[in-house]
C-alpha cells in the first residue's frame, strides 16, 4: 500500500492510480485533446461520455500510451509512463484495454487467447494459465467455450473474452472503450453484467459509452467531453439531472 | 506431322541436354526462392520496424530493384560484381545473386502488404495486454500475416521461375540455354522451342497445383 491510500478513521482514502496532467494530443493540425488534467482513485468508476469525435477514444489511448501525448504527462501508479525512458510493456500489463471491436485473436483458440499474454510475458506456467483461463471463463458463462476458436462465438460472446483475456494479465485498472457499441442490441445486456460485477469487486475503471442509463448506474463519476476537452466532471446525479454546462445538457437532451 | 517427329527426333538425341537444362532451372528456382524469402522477409521486418533510416533505405532497395528491368539488373551484377569480390566470380554466380537480389524486393513487398492487411485493432489488442513488440510480431500478427503472404508468395515464386530463363542470355545452364545449345548445334530453333515451352509448361503447372492444394488446406485449416 502506497503512501497515500492512509487508513483515515477507519475510511480508506484511495490512493491516486491514474494522474494525467496537461494532456494534449494533435494528429497534425488537429487538435484532438486539449489541456485535459483530471485523476483517477483506486477502485473509483468513471464513465466518459460525449458526442462522437470529441477525443473519447484518443484519451483512453493515451492513457495507455497507444497514442503517444503530444505533450503533458501520464502518470500511472506514481511513475510518468509518458516518459521516454520507460518501459512501457511492463505498465501496460497493468492496464487492461477493451476495446469496441473486440480484437481478439483469430487464430487462437478461447483458452489461448487468454493464457498467451501471461505464459509470453508473466513466465507463468501453460498449467497455471490454463487453470486461471478456466476460472475466468467460468465467471463470464464462458467455460463451455474454452477449446472453441473465435469464429464460432458471438458478438457478446467475444467480448466477453476479451474482456477476460484483459483480466488474465491481473490488471490495476481496465479501459473499455465502447465496449458494447458493436453489439446487437440482444448482446448488449450480457456484456454490461460483466463489466457490472467487476466494477462491484472493486476495480478501477474507466469506460467511454453511450449507455446512459448504465453509467448512470455503475459510476462514481462521469466525465463529459466536448472538443478534445472535459467540459463537466461530477458525480452521475450531478452530471445527468443538474448538468452546469449548457453543451452536456444539450447532449444529454439528445441521447437521453 | 513433320514437325511432330522432328521434334521426337531432337528428344531422343539431346534428352540429356534438355534434362540438364530443367536441373539447372529447377536449381536456380530453388536457390533463388530460398534466399529471396529470407531477404525478402528481413527487408519486410525493416519496413516495418519504425525507424525511419531502415524504412529509407528499404525504399530505395525496393524502387530500384522494382523500377528498372530485371535483364538490366543482371547485366549490372554481371559486369560489376567480379570486380568488386577479390575472388574469381563464375557468370552463374553473378547471375544468381542477381535473381535473388530482384526477387528479393518483390517478396518483400508481398511479406509487408500481407502483414500490413492484419487488422490493426490485433497490434492493439495486444500491445494493451503488454505484451513485448517481438511477441506481437511473431505471435499475433505474423500467423495471421501468413494466410494472406503464402498464396501470393506462390505467384511471385512462379513468376521467379519462369525469370530464371533471362539467365540463357548469360549461357547460364538451364532450359533457356539447353534450347540454345540444341538450336546452334541443329539449326532446328522451332522443334526445339517447343520441348523447352513443353517442359516448362509442365514444372510450372504441377507446380501451381501444388500451391493450389496447399492454399486450399490452409483455407480449411482457418474456417475452424
Ligand atoms: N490516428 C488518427 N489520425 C488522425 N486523426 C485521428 C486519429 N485518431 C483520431 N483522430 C481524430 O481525432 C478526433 C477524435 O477522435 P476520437 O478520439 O476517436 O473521438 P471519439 O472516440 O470521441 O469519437 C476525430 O476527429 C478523429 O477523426
Ligand atoms: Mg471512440
Amino acid at each position: 500500500m502506497s503512501a497515500d491510500s492512509i487508513k483515515l478513521g477507519g475510511k480508506i482514502k484511495p490512493r491516486v492510480l491514474i494522474k494525467v496532467e496537461n494532456l494534449n494530443k494533435s494528429f497534425g493540425d488537429l487538435k484532438v485533446l486539449r489541456n485535459i488534467s483530471e485523476s483517477i482513485h483506486e477502485g473509483e468508476v468513471v464513465s466518459i461520455i460525449g458526442p462522437s469525435g470529441s477525443g473519447k477514444s484518443t484519451f483512453l489511448r493515451c492513457l495507455n500510451l497507444l497514442e503517444r501525448p503530444s505533450s503533458g504527462r501520464v502518470i500511472f501508479e506514481d511513475v510518468d509512463i509518458s516518459g521516454k525512458k520507460v518501459d512501457i510493456v511492463k505498465h501496460r500489463q497493468k492496464i487492461g484495454m477493451v476495446f469496441q471491436q473486440f480484437n481478439v485473436f483469430p487464430h487462437l483458440t478461447v483458452t489461448e487467447n487468454i493464457t498467451l499474454a501471461p505464459t509470453l510475458e508473466k513466465n507463468i506456467s501453460k498449467a497455471d494459465a490454463r487453470r486461471r483461463a478456466h476460472e475466468l471463463l467460468e465467471r463470464v458463462g464462458l467455460l463451455d467455450k474454452k477449446d472453441e476458436y473465435p469464429s464460432r462465438l458471438s458478438g457478446g460472446q467475444k467480448q466477453r473474452l476479451a474482456i477476460v483475456r484483459a483480466l488474465a494479465m491481473n490488471p490495476d485498472v481496465i479501459l473499455f472503450d465502447e465496449p458494447t457499441s458493436a453489439l446487437d442490441p440482444e448482446m448488449v445486456g450480457e456484456v454490461l453484467d460483466v463489466i457490472r460485477s467487476l466494477a462491484e469487486s472493486g476495480m478501477t475503471i474507466l469506460i467511454v459509452t453511450h449507455e446512459m442509463g448504465f453509467a448512470r448506474e455503475v459510476s462514481d463519476r462521469v466525465f463529459f467531453m466536448d472538443g478534445g476537452a472535459i467540459r463537466e466532471q461530477g458525480r452521475p446525479e450531478e452530471i445527468f439531472f443538474h448538468a452546469r454546462d449548457p453543451r452536456t445538457a444539450e447532449f444529454l437532451s439528445m441521447v437521453l | 506431322m513433320k514437325l511432330l517427329e522432328t521434334v521426337a527426333g531432337l528428344w531422343q538425341k539431346y534428352y540429356y541436354v534438355y534434362l540438364g537444362g530443367l536441373w539447372g532451372t529447377i536449381w536456380l528456382s530453388a536457390v533463388s526462392v530460398a534466399a529471396a524469402t529470407v531477404i525478402g522477409t528481413a527487408i519486410a521486418l525493416m519496413k516495418l520496424s519504425g525507424v525511419r533510416v531502415l524504412d529509407w533505405i528499404t525504399r530505395v532497395y525496393v524502387g530500384i530493384l522494382r523500377g528498372t528491368p530485371i535483364l538490366l539488373q543482371l547485366y549490372f551484377f554481371w559486369i560489376l560484381l567480379p570486380k568488386a569480390v577479390p575472388f574469381e566470380l563464375s557468370d552463374t554466380a553473378c547471375i544468381i545473386v542477381a535473381l535473388i537480389v530482384n526477387a528479393s524486393a518483390y517478396v518483400a513487398e508481398v511479406i509487408r502488404a500481407g502483414i500490413q492487411a492484419v487488422d490493426a485493432g490485433q497490434t492493439e489488442a495486444a500491445k494493451s495486454l503488454g505484451m513485448r513488440p517481438r511477441n506481437v510480431m511473431l505471435r499475433v500478427v505474423m500467423p495471421q500475416a501468413v494466410k494472406n503472404i503464402l498464396p501470393a508468395l506462390g505467384n511471385e515464386y512462379v513468376t521467379m521461375i519462369k525469370q530464371t530463363s533471362l539467365a540463357s542470355v548469360f549461357f547460364v545452364e538451364e532450359l533457356m540455354t539447353s534450347y540454345k545449345t540444341v538450336q546452334s548445334a541443329t539449326f532446328l530453333a522451332l522443334p526445339s522451342l517447343i520441348i523447352v515451352g513443353f517442359i516448362y509448361l509442365i514444372l510450372i503447372t504441377v507446380l501451381t497445383k501444388a500451391l493450389d492444394l496447399f492454399e486450399r488446406r490452409l483455407q480449411k485449416s482457418e474456417r475452424r
